[in-house]
């Protein structure tokens, strides 16, 4: 879901980064208020993972790859504006260092995975973990679901951005000068490879971690869930 | 040992079996991720290369493209992995870097880690 450099015009590279900025703001507003210094490690580690895990193509065989991105767990232990930075520095880092994901779509990569994935993803954890006790099974499930659906509205989001691309840039023998395929392809593709396996693989990686955090160590979990919330309440 | 402990080494274990989203892709035929195909690849796809998309597909030359190192692009599967985890070393180091710098600005002080 790397969107690399050439794939979107500057149509729509600029407002992504026009939209994006502004939630970088308002995260790193929402930190300095909530974020403990003992939480820092645990920023890092989230954004870590993320790293990390986007490193695991996953195949279907003689198709394309995909992985997962993490973003939701993350959004899970530390909120989804802890989540917005992390991801962020990962995907920034992924994009100067290593090539994946292009310069110019920094601001829609970080959009779709670090803005819309979080967001979407740790309001379905909220909605089906609701006020279940923090060791309640609804809570893994609402991770797992929530990682599930965030992935696929940010993939949907991608395909989107690159689907509007040939309807908005073309010359005049019909060519496409950026991604060349349209909306419904686009779209279609994102989407449903997604939804079978991508989806998948992010539910099960979100599930396996809450569940395991609520064995090894509660607090981490409660304390995004119930206390920061509380505490920027609060504030 | 605390979680968080447990989970840094479990992100080390991660670094070291991330060669398996290399040759996994690789030995089943999985080509590029949708929409992050190579010039060339675009070309066999739809018959012609994109003019912006020339234009601005190599706007930037990363150091580490690809999660390899320069010029092993026809490298075999094995020094390819082994690059891979460097990849990983590298970028875990540079995000966790960056994060700790970061979340040390935005977190606020508590007088229980004031020392």
């Amino acid at each position: 879901m790397h969107i690399p450099d050439g794939y979107l015009g500057p149509h729509t590279y600029g407002p992504a980064y026009a939209l994006a900025v502004p939630f970088w703001a308002i995260a790193s507003q929402k930190l300095n208020k909530t974020l403990r210094s003992r939480q820092v490690p645990l920023l890092a580690l989230g954004a870590a993972f993320s790293f990390v895990i986007m490193m695991f193509n996953v195949p279907i065989p003689g198709g394309t790859t995909g992985h997962a991105v993490g973003a939701v767990l993350v959004a899970v232990l530390l909120g989804p504006w802890a989540a917005c930075i992390a991801v962020s520095i990962a995907l920034i880092v992924q994009a100067f260092i290593f090539g994946d994901g292009g310069i110019t779509a920094i601001g829609a990569n970080c959009l779709n995975m670090a803005v819309i994935m979080p967001f979407v993803g740790y309001g379905v954890y909220r909605l089906i973990s609701a006020r279940s006790e923090v060791t309640s099974p609804r809570r893994w499930i609402g991770a797992a679901v929530g990682g599930y659906v965030g992935l696929n509205v940010a993939a949907a989001s991608a395909g989107l951005m690159f689907g509007i691309q040939p309807a908005i840039a073309h010359d005049a023998a019909g060519h496409a000068l950026y991604a060349p395929y349209p909306l419904t392809v686009a779209v279609s593709a994102m989407g449903l490879e997604h939804l079978l396996v991508f989806g998948i693989v992010e539910a099960v990686v979100t599930g396996l971690v809450v569940a395991y955090l609520q064995r090894a160590d509660v607090s981490l979990l409660y304390r995004s869930a119930e206390k920061t919330e509380k505490r920027s309440v609060a504030a | 040992m605390k979680a968080t402990t447990k989970m840094w080494i479990g992100l080390a274990a991660l670094v070291v079996l991330s060669p398996l989203g290399l040759i996994l892709p690789a030995k089943l035929g999985a080509g590029s991720a949708w929409g992050e195909w190579s010039g060339e690849e675009i070309r066999k796809l739809v018959g012609y290369l994109p003019s912006g998309m020339a234009r601005l597909a190599d706007l930037w030359n990363a150091p580490m493209a690809d999660y390899a190192l320069k010029g092993q692009e026809s490298a075999p599967l094995g020094v390819l992995s082994l690059s891979y985890i460097l990849s990983g070393v590298v970028g875990v180091g540079m995000v966790t870097l960056v994060a700790v710098l970061i979340g040390k600005v935005l977190a606020r002080r508590e007088r229980s880690d004031a020392s």
